[in-house]
């Protein structure tokens, strides 16, 4: 056994000192009242399952084909616009309490399902006429789809206007439940976190278990070997994108249920799911799970937690946000679990 | 093919190659009389709004492209970057919101470009172990958590930003009398263009363009390339600073509405379509830039909702779409291939040994990425 000091254990320390310094802030602090730190953990992993699904199909994309997909944000606010323009005409559905309708359930899931199809496919489109034919050039694709979502989130504030609106969830649906003693937002809590863990596990599942699955991974490692097999790599790279698409549709319904759907948000979510990969690991669905935990807690307990005594330091949340990706890019630069390409 | 082509001799040669710099001498003497003459021939509305506009934005491209073109490092960061330099210089001076410290405006300048271009090496010690794709993310990354900073902060900015910042003596008032500040500008844009072509010649500028080729070979050499890339990014971010405070002046304003992603893509935007491989692609880029910027939102017919006078980004993000279909060499890479082109019809011989668009191509298609 070699005695000499790895230098790397030095930036380790550093990392992980004041990584023990926050937890036993955050336990002190949790101490004090449990009950308003399970809701805070709550928001916190509940803004965890969105990012999750956001960017589940985000890495999948960059998995399979190295395209890193900027314009996956605007794809996951279209997908809003769309379903709650749905909601508003086919249904009559508004937030406005004297002359709306309530929604129900059929008329939650219809646009759901319409504005995550319509986006699978406006993925697919994208891939086939801008993308395809630059298959190797993953620069020049990355601008590609900039020009993409600087047009798409232009034509949307065109089309949809610029006030936040929201997708009204099921009037059947109980507004909120009881977990832990607290009473906490059952959509929230239920609907995107169920879906969260459903899309993980049918994913995860797919790509273990089915022979698509066995393709998907084996064309990760050497896509021109699985073609030289026979496989139509062309439909494969189709049908990733289109559940890639899928994923950022089916999170932009759900996230305008939970949130709102505002301009801007393509790029916060867009920003979002670029954490959580380069945390996690690009093409990594187990990275995306533990980088989407990681900013979803960091941004909630920094929200709550960062009070000093009188000094109020919520307002700097967002550099702890940075302290991560650092952190995690001193130790891995290529993410927690990511690989050379 | 070529019938016409006259022998290749040493002589000939020399003759044409002469016409060539003689051309370029030319035009290059146009270029500075126009720009030195240009506030008694065009309007100071044009002046302000195209001109001095495209030049402080120029800069802020020059520093993308010379990350691209000579450390193969596409970044985002700009922005971001050059908004800690604007920030920093509007929260020392005498302004509207903010800290409004008072200090004297050129001082002020002088720390906000040291504080922009320490965070910039902050940035670059991050970033400089990530390539191509992963670099591209991670600076954007950077940019928009800038972004958020000063928009939550409010002792610093919040989101109304700060105004009337204090202006330096020699630029008084741009509003009134654009004038210094477009010499100002113009001054800046020489240097930063000069010292970009110098820096590539010294034995720190050769070894980043080595890096740029081949990575692993440079380190092989000895050569630690992590630092280089990390010092590259310094120099970018200094040179990005520049064109932050030019910016402050430029608007008497800053506020984070001005360093969004939007900004950040309209910077990426510029110096695509002037050309991510050639430095005077960042100045044409901005001139187009600004020239569309101000004529689209007069000329552009009203089509449904789909283009019109407010359709300035559609219009931007489409030009942009088309240049990197086309074109990844930009303008200044058409422009190049066009006498390339001119050039092998002329003589087959004369083509070899000028950078021709397969080049400038290939750079793009095969970025130094590993």
């Amino acid at each position: 056994m070699s005695s000499r000091l790895d230098v790397r254990i030095v930036p380790r320390a550093f990392l992980v000192l004041p990584g023990l310094a926050v937890v036993a802030w955050i336990a002190y602090k949790g101490s004090q009242d449990a009950q308003i730190f399970w809701i805070v953990t709550l928001n916190g992993l509940t803004l965890a399952a969105l990012f999750f699904v956001v960017a589940a199909g985000f890495t999948l994309i960059f998995g399979l084909m190295r395209v890193v997909n900027m314009a996956h944000g605007s794809l996951y606010l279209l997908a809003g616009y769309i379903a709650f323009t749905l909601q508003g005409s086919w249904y009559g559905v508004s937030g406005n309490l004297l002359s709306g309708t309530p929604a129900t359930v059929t008329s939650w899931v219809v646009p759901m399902i319409i504005a995550i199809i319509v986006i699978g496919a406006a993925g697919v489109l994208m891939q086939q006429v801008f993308l395809r034919w630059n298959q190797g050039q993953d620069l020049r694709q990355a601008l590609i789809t900039i020009a993409i979502s600087v047009i798409l989130a232009d034509q949307m504030v065109a089309h949809f206007g610029g006030i936040a609106e929201s997708i009204q969830q099921p009037a059947t649906w109980p507004d909120s439940v009881s977990l832990l003693g607290v009473r906490y937002g059952f959509f929230r809590l239920v609907v995107v976190v169920g879906a969260a863990l459903a899309i993980g596990a049918v994913l995860f599942l797919v790509i273990k278990r089915t022979r698509f699955g066995m393709i998907i991974r084996a064309g990760v490692d050497d896509r021109s070997m699985v073609s030289a097999l026979g496989v139509n790599i062309q439909l494969v790279f189709a049908g990733a994108f289109f559940i890639g698409a899928l994923l950022a549709g089916l999170a932009g319904v759900l996230g305008g249920t939970m949130i709102a759907v505002q301009p801007g948000n393509d790029s916060a979510f867009l920003l979002d799911s670029l954490i959580v990969v380069i945390i996690g690991g690009m093409g990594s669905l187990g990275g995306a799970a533990i980088g989407s935990i990681a900013l979803g807690l960091v941004n909630s307990y920094a929200d709550v937690y960062l009070k000093f005594g009188g000094t109020d330091l919520t307002n700097y949340a967002i550099l702890l946000t940075f302290v991560l990706v650092v952190a995690v890019l001193a130790v891995r630069p290529l993410g927690l679990f990511g690989r050379p390409a | 093919m070529s019938v016409a082509a006259p022998p290749s001799t040493p002589l000939i040669d020399s003759i044409r190659s002469r016409r060539i710099r003689i051309t370029q001498l030319v035009a290059v003497g146009a270029l500075v009389l126009f720009l030195a003459g240009a506030p008694s021939v065009v309007d100071s509305f044009t002046l302000a709004q195209i001109l001095t506009k495209a030049l402080w934005l120029g800069i802020a491209a020059a520093s993308l492209i010379f990350l691209s073109s000579y450390g193969g490092m596409i970044s985002l960061g700009q922005t971001g970057i050059y908004a800690v330099a604007g920030f920093t210089m509007a929260n020392l001076v005498h302004a509207a919101g903010g800290k409004h410290l008072g200090w004297d405006p050129l001082a002020a300048t002088a720390v906000g470009i040291v504080v922009a271009t320490a965070f910039g090496l902050l940035c670059g010690a991050i970033a400089a172990r990530s390539y191509g794709i992963y670099f591209l993310m991670i600076t954007l990354a950077i940019s928009v958590i800038v972004f958020y900073f000063f928009a939550q902060v409010t002792v610093l900015s919040g989101y109304g930003g700060i105004r009337s910042v204090t202006m330096p003596a020699v630029i008084g008032n741009p509003i009134t009398d654009p004038i210094p500040l477009y010499y100002t500008a113009l001054l800046a844009s020489v240097l930063v263009y000069v010292g970009i072509r110098y820096l590539a010649r010294t034995p720190f500028g050769l070894a980043l363009q080595g890096i740029r080729d081949d990575p692993a070979r440079m380190q092989a050499l000895g050569y630690n390339v992590p630092l280089h890339r990390a010092l590259a990014f310094g120099v970018g971010a200094f040179i990005a600073s520049i064109a932050g405070i030019l910016s402050v002046w430029y608007t008497t304003q800053i506020s984070p509405g001005g360093i969004n992603v939007a900004q950040t893509i309209n910077i990426l935007v510029i110096a695509v379509i002037g050309g991510l491989y050639r430095l005077e692609g960042a100045w044409i880029g901005a001139i187009v830039f600004s020239t569309i910027d101000n004529y689209s939102r007069v000329w552009m017919p009203n089509v449904g909702d789909w283009l019109g006078p407010d359709r300035f980004e559609t219009v931007i993000g489409v030009i942009f779409l088309v240049i990197v279909l086309a074109s990844p060499g930009g303008l200044v890479g058409i422009w190049e291939g066009l006498w390339g082109r001119r050039r092998r019809r002329r003589s087959p011989e004369e083509s070899s040994g000028i950078p021709t668009k397969g080049a400038v191509d290939d750079a793009v298609d095969h970025p130094a990425a590993v």
